[in-house]
């Protein structure tokens, strides 16, 4: 399907389309980016040299006894003791007075014994609790660039953290619902009849149903977490492809080269898959824009409204809340707004140009 | 006033796409003298619409046009938006091949019809009606002032074309343009509208445009006939000098085409192959809030026929005759009732599971060769399918037999990695007969196969068709509304009409010594006596 002339005239297109092209590099950049976040914001270090061995504190556990400390705990490596263990390989002088070691080491570093930490540019993950000098939320500074919400933590790692989980959320979402939604489609309209009538009078009161509360007395009952979010959306979603997917069934299932195959004594199956899928595809692809923006809208709406992920998860929609609850913090606002738009602006875009790439009436420069 | 109606000089038009621009007519030049008929003749993609569009400037905005288009002593090119209006519809009318499209479906045919008059004429009221109710008459419409209030679709085809006439005819125009006019229309109604046209031409003495890929209709309405291949008119001429003394090769070719005589019987044809038996197609109406069956539409009803082995049947009808259903039913592909008995084997009680066998040994070649190959699939799995259903062979025996297949039907090897867009008509039903054919069938149904293809195509479809019939001692059932077509093709051949057999017979009988008067009526429009 993908070596087609056909497929490679609507990657021209699409090239073609600068706005879309671009929005696509630019978004792929920043996903494939979001998707090291661990790397870009992290509140372990990612690499320590300590006493000529070489630690990965973040991928691995390394208790504070390892460099030298007191705890069979994980070491707190956000604390200034512990960086001096580390870089004074285990001077015990560290429990005292460990400004006064790091200092010295710092000042004469011919002296020292050549052990280091290296931190990830934003040495914050999206759950590390800060202490600030200030009450929370500071505005932006040195140390936090976008500032930091109302339990000091730095919005710059949630966004980057919210950003993928966003994303990777919509996508597992859309994926799930398209398989649902096209078999569904596919079904009702290949076969038709009794069957059609009765799936779709069942989607009726599906589609009826207040996705809302079902939600709601959901996360009354169980703990809310990712999966569980991704499936009651996916549950509801779904009825959103069969429409059209039904429609280009119902068509073409009495084109004659289906008709064709039927004569040649082709499975239902087969044909199905093989001959009406392919240009069914078309439609779905149009259709999938609105799926993927819409469930990263309704995963920032439920987070807004207090519904959706527990508030231990990076979200984009507790951000805004936050921003609502805290006016006179307004970095917090725009940081959400800003993110917000520039991730919706970059996939409709993207879709935009997706979507008259495939229509075959469209003429492009 | 002088005698030349309309003289077109130097006529060019080129298509303006962005960078590129393609030139569809390239250096026109015909006249059409004052109550006369020119007939533009072409196969598809030859320009004829294109010019008759341009007369009026309906072209495109990207068109761009070149060279002269004198109407009565007045230029045509290069006049204002408002001052064309007044010449169309008015000086120039248009009929165009669509009757069910033409005409708006929500409007009534008075309203329809008066639009025009009020426009040029400024008539209106009582006045008005009675113009619509006179032009009514003039195109034959019975009972004229009782169907003023008719929508579209309470008409059949022929009317629609009637009253698209009639408002064409509104302003006695000095030049009527028929654009391919009776190309969607059956052969009886054909007749009937062509009738017509001559009728009015030469009462109201006006000048027709007639635009057609038909040999036939052209030979009986045209005075002088211009041949247009690839945009250009490569010959024009009186219809008397065109038909008997046609000077280019492609003329001879297009005069050639079209089918004629016979077919050749060889041998008493002893074993039968199909045998239908009081077969019905009945479609359940139904109707009110339990849908309970009111009644049937009768699609097929009551066929019986026998079809031996190397025999070819022709089903003719005009469309809505149950020709296709009767088709799909002998394939059990829609439901039907009664028997189909195929190599003694009675098809009715099968599950279709078991009717792979069948499956291998008949099949079909559909009318549009656009339809149906599945444009996402290259021709290997196109032609190739069958085998995936019925033999378990290996992937370079697979390969083997598809390139065999498609150089028996005249496609060349390196076309197997192509998509069905990129070929033409003629070369997409050439695949289409390669998908049926590499099943090795015994029985062809062939449901209208040269239908939407230009004449010299259908002529080479049709000899493929001959050839590969002797070389397989295939069965065919060859449906068409073509009488000619039929008649040169087909052994026996079967009348139909809404959804029963007329009159059934040998074809030389059937031609000699029609029974029915519908028959008869059939031979006659399309002129094969």
């Amino acid at each position: 399907m993908f070596d087609s002339y056909l497929s490679k005239r609507r990657f021209q297109n699409f090239k073609s389309n600068k706005r879309a092209y671009w929005s696509l590099i630019i978004f792929c950049s920043l996903f494939f980016i979001s998707l090291f976040s661990e790397i870009i914001a992290n509140e372990r270090p990612l690499l320590v040299k300590f006493q000529n061995n070489y630690y990965f504190p973040f991928i691995n556990f390394y208790s504070e006894e390892t460099f030298g400390g007191d705890f069979k705990t994980e070491a707190i490596y956000k604390d200034k003791e512990v960086q001096c263990l580390i870089i004074s390989d285990g001077n015990s002088e560290c429990w005292d007075y460990p400004k006064k070691v790091i200092n010295e080491i710092e000042s004469y570093p011919e002296n020292s014994n050549k052990s280091w930490i290296i931190w990830a540019p934003i040495p914050y993950s999206y759950n590390t609790i800060n202490d600030l000098e200030r009450a929370a939320p500071s505005p932006p500074d040195q140390k936090h660039w976008l500032g930091t919400d109302d339990t000091s933590r730095d919005v710059l790692a949630r966004i980057l953290y919210g950003f993928r989980l966003s994303v990777f959320f919509a996508i597992v979402v859309t994926l799930i619902s398209s398989i649902i939604g096209i078999a569904a489609g596919a079904i009702q309209g290949f076969f038709g009849g009794w069957i059609d009538l009765i799936f779709q009078r069942l989607i009726e009161v599906w589609g009826a149903t207040p996705s809302l509360y079902i939600i709601i007395i959901v996360a009354a009952i169980l703990q809310m977490n990712f999966w569980l979010l991704v499936l009651l959306l996916s549950l509801f979603s779904w009825t959103a492809l069969v429409g059209v997917v039904r429609a280009e069934f119902l068509r073409a299932r009495n084109f004659e080269y289906v008709r064709a195959a039927r004569a040649l004594g082709v499975s239902n199956f087969v044909i199905m898959y093989r001959h009406i899928l392919p240009n069914a595809m078309v439609a779905t692809i149009t259709m999938l824009p609105f799926i993927i923006t819409g469930s990263i809208g309704s995963l920032a709406a439920l987070d807004f409204i207090g519904y959706g992920l527990p508030s231990s998860y990076p979200s984009l929609g507790e951000l805004t809340l936050q921003a609502k609850n805290n006016l006179q913090a307004p970095w917090l606002g725009f940081s959400a707004f800003i993110t917000f738009a520039l991730m919706l602006s970059l996939l409709v875009f993207i879709f935009e140009g997706i979507r008259d790439a495939f229509d075959p009436r469209k003429i492009f420069k | 006033m002088s005698d030349t109606v309309l003289s077109v000089s130097n006529l060019s038009i080129s298509f303006k796409n962005n960078s590129d621009s393609k030139t569809v007519l390239i250096n026109s030049n015909f006249k059409i003298k004052r109550g006369t008929t020119l007939s533009l003749v072409g196969e598809s993609g030859s320009g004829k619409s294109i010019t008759s569009l341009a007369l009026v400037s309906l072209l495109p905005l990207n068109a761009s046009i070149v060279g002269s288009i004198n109407f009565n002593g007045e230029e045509l090119i290069g006049l204002s938006e408002i001052e064309l209006q007044k010449i169309r519809g008015n000086k120039i009318s248009f009929i165009f091949q669509e009757p069910m499209t033409s005409l708006n479906p929500l409007h009534t045919i008075e309203k329809q019809i008066g639009e025009s008059l009020s426009f040029h004429q400024n008539l209106s009221g009582i006045e008005k009606t009675q113009k619509v109710i006179e032009l009514l008459e003039k195109v034959k419409i019975p009972n004229a002032h009782t169907r003023l209030k008719d929508y579209p679709h309470q008409l059949s085809g022929g009317q629609k074309q009637r009253v698209m006439i009639a408002i064409a005819l509104a302003n006695k125009p000095d030049l009527l343009i028929a654009d391919e006019p009776t190309t969607s229309l059956d052969v009886t109604i054909e007749k009937e509208i062509i009738d017509l046209l001559m009728e009015i031409k030469s009462t109201e003495k006006m000048s027709i445009l007639f635009i057609t890929h038909n040999l036939r209709i052209v030979k009986q309405i045209s005075d002088y006939v211009c041949v247009m291949q690839n945009g250009k008119i490569i010959e024009q001429g009186s219809t008397q000098e065109i038909f008997e003394s046609p000077k280019s090769n492609y003329t001879k070719k297009l005069l050639n085409s079209s089918p004629k005589g016979f077919r050749k019987n060889n041998s008493e044809r002893i074993s039968r192959i199909l045998n239908v038996e009081n077969l019905k197609v009945w479609f359940p109406i139904k109707r009110g809030f339990l849908r309970r069956t009111k009644g049937f539409i009768k699609a097929v009803d009551q066929i019986s026929f026998d079809l031996m082995e190397e025999e070819t049947l022709g089903i003719v009808g005009e469309s809505g005759s149950g020709k296709t259903s009767l088709a799909l039913a002998i394939l059990k592909l829609i439901n039907s009732e009664g028997s189909i008995t195929f190599q003694n084997q009675n098809l009715q009680n099968l599950k279709s599971r078991n009717l792979l066998t069948f499956r291998k040994n008949a099949q079909i070649i559909f009318q549009d060769p656009y339809g149906s190959l599945s444009p996402k699939m290259n021709i290997e799995a196109i032609v190739g399918e069958g085998l995936d259903v019925h033999e378990k062979i290996s992937k370079s025996k697979r390969k083997e037999m598809i390139l065999q297949i498609l150089n028996e039907v005249g496609l060349v090897e390196d076309m197997i990695t192509r998509y069905p867009h990129e070929f033409s008509g003629g070369q997409r039903q050439r695949i289409a007969i390669a998908r049926a054919l590499i099943l090795k069938p015994k029985l062809l149904i062939l449901d209208e196969p040269t239908s939407a293809l230009d004449v010299s195509v259908q002529s080479q479809v049709i000899n493929l068709l001959k050839i590969i019939q002797n070389k397989y001692s295939l069965s065919y059932i060859f449906i068409s509304h073509d009488i000619a077509l039929i008649k040169s093709m087909c052994d026996k051949i079967i009348i139909m009409k809404d959804g029963i057999i007329v009159e059934s017979g040998e074809t030389k009988n059937l031609f000699s010594k029609p029974k029915k008067n519908y028959t008869k009526e059939l031979i006659v429009s399309s002129n094969l006596k």
